[in-house]
């Protein structure tokens, strides 16, 4: 080293005691990928606990959805209400959880621009674990999202016949729909890393599956091409799946079945995308 | 390109260089970010990547820390390929970017967790280096607060202990004190040179000469993805002068004179400025500082013995725009000619 820097080396420079901690061995084992996982997910947690207001989405749109829908529609539609709950409810939970889903590819969106992003890229570990990790914490937020409705729907009257089975079930069969469609906002946000264009095209991709579905009137009276698409249409399949196992109306194996293709050919399809692109950014 | 500076590299042993790159290319739309790195750095140096904004530091950096796949050439980090062997190079590398890589809504505490979780260390011993590395930065009074209220030197420093939650066998530092006030500056040179003191291959890229000039061994000058100089900061500096001496005249009619005899006794080209009163004229280095005030004295000295007044002398460091200047060719300085041989 030249001469200048023992000169300029500031007189009043803390002792930093690293020396010691430079000498440390590196551990043997690389981490596992389930391991890797839930360290993302607890840091999703983290980031929870101190901006709490990141669930205001989770909290805001169920209630909404739930309360706004029943009585907007309710009377017009099934004469009264708490008629109508039996119908609606399964519907507005699987939509409320559907458009949830939006704002955490908005959230990969932002992170993925951070500096934080290329530092885990740095790391030996295996390349689906951030997006998985983001998953975990994103199920959670489901969860609680389909709580806030299932408690209002009893609150307003709904007594579901199907019981807590059915009603844990349904839950289980939307989450699972949900989380197939943050893989696809995953792979959106890796593609292209701006949450406000993660949330339009969610948003452009959300409102169809949403509004033209079962999810607010049967589709007998559409015309005939609106009636095509709602048939085909996933979340249609879902709101009919949850409507049957939450009012344990049966005769929905159907929709169930249709409901489990649908989120595991999302999931296929935009988990093999998002590893792609997960290695390819940047 | 120029790469006239050849470097006593691979002559210490036979060991494989920590990083040797060939030809590195990479291509965002029109622009070639990178057009043909070569590089070869060797284990335990310090070695420096000096140029602009935009000059393909941070390009070439990703590459070497397997963020980015170079669309030319290869590279060896560590004794593996960029490319096929991703993992090996990062289990053994970490990178500190320019903009601190934190999450900010978490605590320094947190960071520094989850990173150890990811690095494979048990919990215990992941809160144990935590807490140590906490303490041995200055940060164990700020571990409990989220980083989005850290000071730029704080983070700078977290952002560095997250470095080396486990010890890497090469640190990529990419600007590590942009932005920082000289103290905070100072206090990541100390860190550096610690580390470095360890054991620790350390590649870093500024914008700044003086840091350059304090840390790294070998430094290369990189311009539009290209390498346009190599040497050790003395060697650099022969070739970029050590800096730039403003005169002012009391009295415009002496100044032929005095160009006459600052040529002769700095023996370089004296350039008159569009100042009446004024000259100036790039200094060739001398083997060190103190030398440079020894001439510089004494061409004062031969001013005043010829009784041509002088109103102002300024001796600046050369700036990294005058020694790319310099370096790249784009001004003919008389640096550039002299003293090929200085330090070779």
């Amino acid at each position: 080293m030249s001469t200048p820097a023992a000169v300029t080396r500031p007189a009043a420079a803390q002792t930093y005691p690293i020396d010691i901690l430079l000498t440390a061995s590196r551990p043997r084992r690389r981490t596992g990928a389930l391991a890797a996982s839930a360290t993302f997910g607890r840091r999703a947690m983290l980031k929870i606990k101190h901006d709490p207001k990141q669930l205001v989405d989770s909290i805001a749109i169920p209630i909404l959805f739930t309360v706004l829908f029943t009585y907007l529609f309710g009377g017009a539609i099934s004469g009264s209400p708490g008629n109508y709950l039996e119908f609606l409810l399964p519907g507005t939970l699987s939509m409320s959880i559907a458009i949830v889903t939006m704002y955490g590819g908005a959230r990969l969106a932002q992170d993925v621009t951070t500096g934080a992003f290329d530092r885990f890229r740095s790391l030996p570990i295996w390349r689906g674990a951030f997006v998985l990790g983001g998953l975990l914490s994103d199920a959670a937020r489901y969860l609680f999202a389909s709580a806030i409705v299932v408690v209002l729907g009893l609150i307003m009257g709904y007594r579901p016949d199907g019981g807590a089975p059915g009603v844990l079930a349904a839950v289980a069969l939307i989450v699972a729909f949900g989380l197939s469609l943050s893989l696809l906002w995953a792979a959106v946000a890796l593609l292209m890393p701006d949450p406000a264009v993660v949330i339009s095209i969610a948003n452009v991709v959300l409102m169809p599956l949403s509004f033209a579905s079962n999810i607010f009137v049967q589709p007998q009276t559409m015309p005939g091409w609106l009636q095509a698409f709602v048939e085909v249409n996933p979340l249609s399949h879902v709101a009919t799946a949850a409507r049957g196992l939450m009012n344990n109306a049966g005769g929905t194996g159907g929709s169930v079945a249709w409901s489990l293709i649908a989120t595991a050919a999302i999931t296929a399809v935009c988990a093999a995308l998002a590893l792609h692109l997960y290695s390819k950014r940047g | 390109m120029d790469k006239s500076y050849a470097m006593s590299k691979n002559s210490m042993d036979g060991d494989e260089p920590a990083i040797e790159a060939h030809g590195l290319v990479k291509v965002y739309g029109e622009k070639r970010a990178l057009d043909g790195i070569d590089l070869t750095v060797r284990r335990g140096q310090v070695f420096g990547f000096l140029g602009p904004n935009g000059a393909g530091k941070t390009t070439t950096i990703r590459i070497l820390a397997t963020l980015t796949r170079p669309d030319g050439g290869t590279a060896r980090v560590l004794g593996h390929d960029v490319i096929s062997e991703r993992d090996a190079i990062r289990a053994r590398v970490a990178v500190t970017g320019q903009f601190a890589a934190m999450d900010e809504d978490l605590t320094g505490y947190e960071n520094l967790i989850i990173l150890g979780r990811l690095h494979g260390l048990s919990r215990a011993s992941g809160k144990q280096r935590a807490d140590d590395l906490l303490a041995a930065f200055d940060l164990t009074d700020a571990a409990g607060r989220p980083v989005g209220g850290y000071s730029g030197g704080m983070r700078r420093r977290l952002d560095i202990a997250a470095s080396l939650v486990v010890t890497p066998d090469l640190l990529f530092l990419d600007e590590p004190t942009t932005g920082l006030d000289p103290r905070s500056r100072s206090q990541v040179w100390e860190l550096v040179r610690r580390i470095a003191a360890a054991g620790t291959t350390v590649l870093l890229t500024t914008q700044y000469l003086e840091e350059a000039d304090q840390l790294a061994e070998q430094i290369a000058v990189i311009d539009h993805g290209r390498v346009v100089a190599e040497g050790t900061s003395a060697q650099l500096k022969s070739r970029v002068g050590s800096g730039t001496l403003h005169v002012r005249l009391l009295d415009g009619e002496q100044r032929p004179q005095a160009q006459h005899i600052l040529a002769g006794a700095l023996k370089g080209t004296v350039h008159l400025a569009a100042d009446p009163l004024a000259l100036s004229m790039l200094l060739a280095a001398p083997a060190d500082a103190t030398d440079v005030g020894r001439l510089v004295g004494h061409a004062m000295t031969r001013l005043a013995e010829a009784r041509v007044g002088v109103a102002e002398v300024i001796l600046g460091q050369p700036s990294l725009d005058e020694a790319f200047l310099a370096l790249t060719g784009y001004t003919a300085g008389p640096a550039t000619t002299d003293h090929e041989d200085v330090n070779a």
